[in-house]
């Protein structure tokens, strides 16, 4: 056996530091993440196709006819599957992977070596970020190319994108980690997670118009984060003379959009910090 | 540091759970460079025990020190000369064993080549197979690649061969045997007698959370536990005898039989106890845990 001829006590050298180690997680965590088929699609490729789908059907319609405002239907949703793909690769991402490296003991295991948690979340922040913003430039790409939607042009507008985008996920990162508790087993956890998500998505202007839904139903969604990302989005994506028409309170309220988004996040961050566990709940 | 030649001191052990005793009183010390196996039955307080040298639980009562340290609150340095091989636990199954094994590597100051550590487990062949493709042995034999290769001090192995075939275990055997000769410390814990027996220099028996007995393989139980029994057949009846002394009862038996005509003693054996009579006669008589819990201890 080989483990005979290596020297037992190796020099004295100092622990690898946490932010190199976030790096080789981050690199680790992409590396999963693409191997895992359901994620590739459910949470990486779902928004891009729905965009396709949906501006392939409603394309040749014109959502504000008759408002003298030009905006197209693939223009109208580009903003909402942005936010979409936000939510699906922070929120839904993290919820149920951590769920379910909780459950299989992945996290048990790496809680017994020197890892810091600090790089372990550091590992998790690094993927989300890679694959919201590739997820992100895709939307993009495919919504420019293939249905013509007008890209801003404006530095203004691309600086409300960033901090949307920015926000939206590192709110919806803390979520997914603090929601992680919820779900009983790893087995449940997608099963818990996706029908909160697709709720959101119906009720948050993501597939239908905003404007269109029921007041109750924008009061409810008006809770909940990815009301409030679409709707910073379309404020980058649809003319300012929209906004009249296409938000029920006739303005883009970016005050508003960061305050909600900004509370979840210091909201998530904090119970996401207490309920986290590297053991099972059952594990004693 | 307060550095101890002890690299595991316990004393007065107590863990609860809920109204449950899982730890009752435990004592227990490994030296530096040995290897301990700690036996019982199902439900003994084994793996409680070593979850709380590990420090992924603590303790209700008790003094507990590893590797100098109190393992409930010992940091990132003392996470990197302890080595741990747990049971019921995943690694992300999408990853490749080279894969898993060089990422682990990353974590610890002074790793051993994962390349070599591969080796060590036999899992060369599989180096480029994905975590979920393995066999239950080999995924435990992929446990131990990633409990050894930061290069611990300490090595914990709660029940390191289950699932594993004859060839893989002996096979397993030799690995220990090279890290005792590195000078690495091992605790297991262990289902099998004849692994106890094989790897450990010394053998702590545990039931009900306290430890019934310790010591060698050999000495075990103290001398009573070790004496032979002698058994022959006179006047078509079964005779036993235990002693310490089996040779002079057979040189009596032989004489006796000769003076009656008999060239052969009729039915004779001498029995010497195995660990395993050993061990069942103490945790037999330390409380009896229910035939099932034996049964499955004896698997």
């Amino acid at each position: 056996m080989t483990a005979a001829t290596l020297p037992a006590t190796g020099p004295v050298r100092a622990l690898p530091s946490p932010l190199r180690l976030g790096l080789a997680r981050t690199a680790h965590e992409l590396r999963v993440f693409s191997r895992e088929r359901d994620a590739v699609f459910f949470i990486f490729l779902y928004p891009i196709l729905m965009l396709a789908i949906f501006a392939t059907v409603f394309g040749k319609q014109d959502p504000f006819s008759g408002t003298g405002v030009d905006v197209t239907f693939p223009q109208y949703f580009l903003p909402g599957m942005i936010a979409t793909g936000v939510m699906l690769s922070s929120f839904q991402s993290l919820a149920i992977f951590i769920a379910v490296e909780r459950d299989e003991g992945v996290l048990k295991r790496l809680r017994g070596t020197p890892l810091p948690a600090s790089s372990y979340f550091l590992g998790k922040v690094g993927q989300v970020l890679v694959t919201s913003l590739v997820q992100t430039g895709l939307l993009l790409v495919v919504a420019a190319l293939m249905f013509h939607v007008p890209m801003p042009t404006d530095a203004g507008r691309w600086w409300t994108f960033a901090w949307v985008l920015v926000l939206g996920t590192a709110a919806g990162s803390v979520c997914g980690v603090a929601f992680s508790s919820v779900p009983r087993s790893g087995k449940s956890a997608s099963a818990v997670v996706t029908p909160i998500v697709l709720v959101l998505q119906f009720i948050s202007g993501v597939f239908f118009q905003f404007d269109q839904l029921p007041h109750w139903m924008q009061d409810v969604a008006s809770l909940f984060p990815l009301k409030w990302m679409a709707q910073g989005m379309r404020s980058v994506f649809l003319p300012d003379a929209a906004v009249r028409f296409v938000e029920p309170s006739g303005s883009w309220q970016h005050g508003a959009t960061a305050a909600i988004l900004a509370a979840y996040l210091v909201v998530g961050l904090v119970l996401g910090a207490r309920t986290f566990r590297w053991l099972r709940r059952d594990a004693g | 540091m307060n550095r101890t030649p002890r690299a595991v001191d316990v004393t007065g052990l107590h863990k609860r759970y809920g109204d449950k005793l899982a730890v009752d009183g435990l004592d227990l010390h490994v030296d530096e460079g040995e290897i301990v196996a700690v036996l019982g039955p199902n439900g003994a307080g084994k793996t409680t025990t070593v979850e709380v040298l590990e420090g992924y639980r603590h303790r209700d009562s008790g003094r507990v020190t590893v590797l100098g340290e109190d393992p409930q609150a010992a940091g990132r340095a003392w996470r990197a000369r302890v080595g741990m091989v747990l049971q019921d636990v995943a690694v992300g199954s999408e990853s490749t064993v080279e894969e898993l094994v060089a990422h682990y590597a990353l974590f610890y100051p002074a790793p051993r080549d994962p390349d070599e550590v591969i080796a060590a487990v036999g899992l060369q062949e599989k180096r480029k197979s994905r975590a979920r493709h393995l066999s239950g042995g080999q995924r435990r034999r992929l446990d131990v690649a990633l409990g050894v290769v930061g290069r611990p001090e300490l090595l914990f192995l709660d029940e390191p061969t289950t699932g594993f075939d004859p060839e893989a275990r002996h096979a397993f055997w030799e690995l220990i045997a090279g890290l005792r000769a590195d000078g690495t410390t091992i605790l297991l814990t262990t289902h099998y007698l004849d692994e106890a027996e094989h790897l450990a220099d010394r053998v702590v028996v545990v039931t009900g959370g306290h430890v019934v007995a310790e010591g060698s393989p050999a000495s075990l139980g103290g001398a009573a536990a070790h004496r032979s029994r002698v058994r022959w057949l006179e006047d078509g009846e079964p005779r036993e005898v235990s002693t310490d002394t089996p040779t002079r009862i057979v040189g009596d038996l032989a004489a006796r039989f000769a003076a009656l005509g008999h060239a052969e003693v009729p039915g004779l054996q001498v029995l010497r106890p195995s660990l395993e009579d050993v061990y069942l006669e103490l945790v037999g008589t330390a409380g009896r845990s229910s035939t099932a819990d034996l049964e499955e201890a004896l698997r």
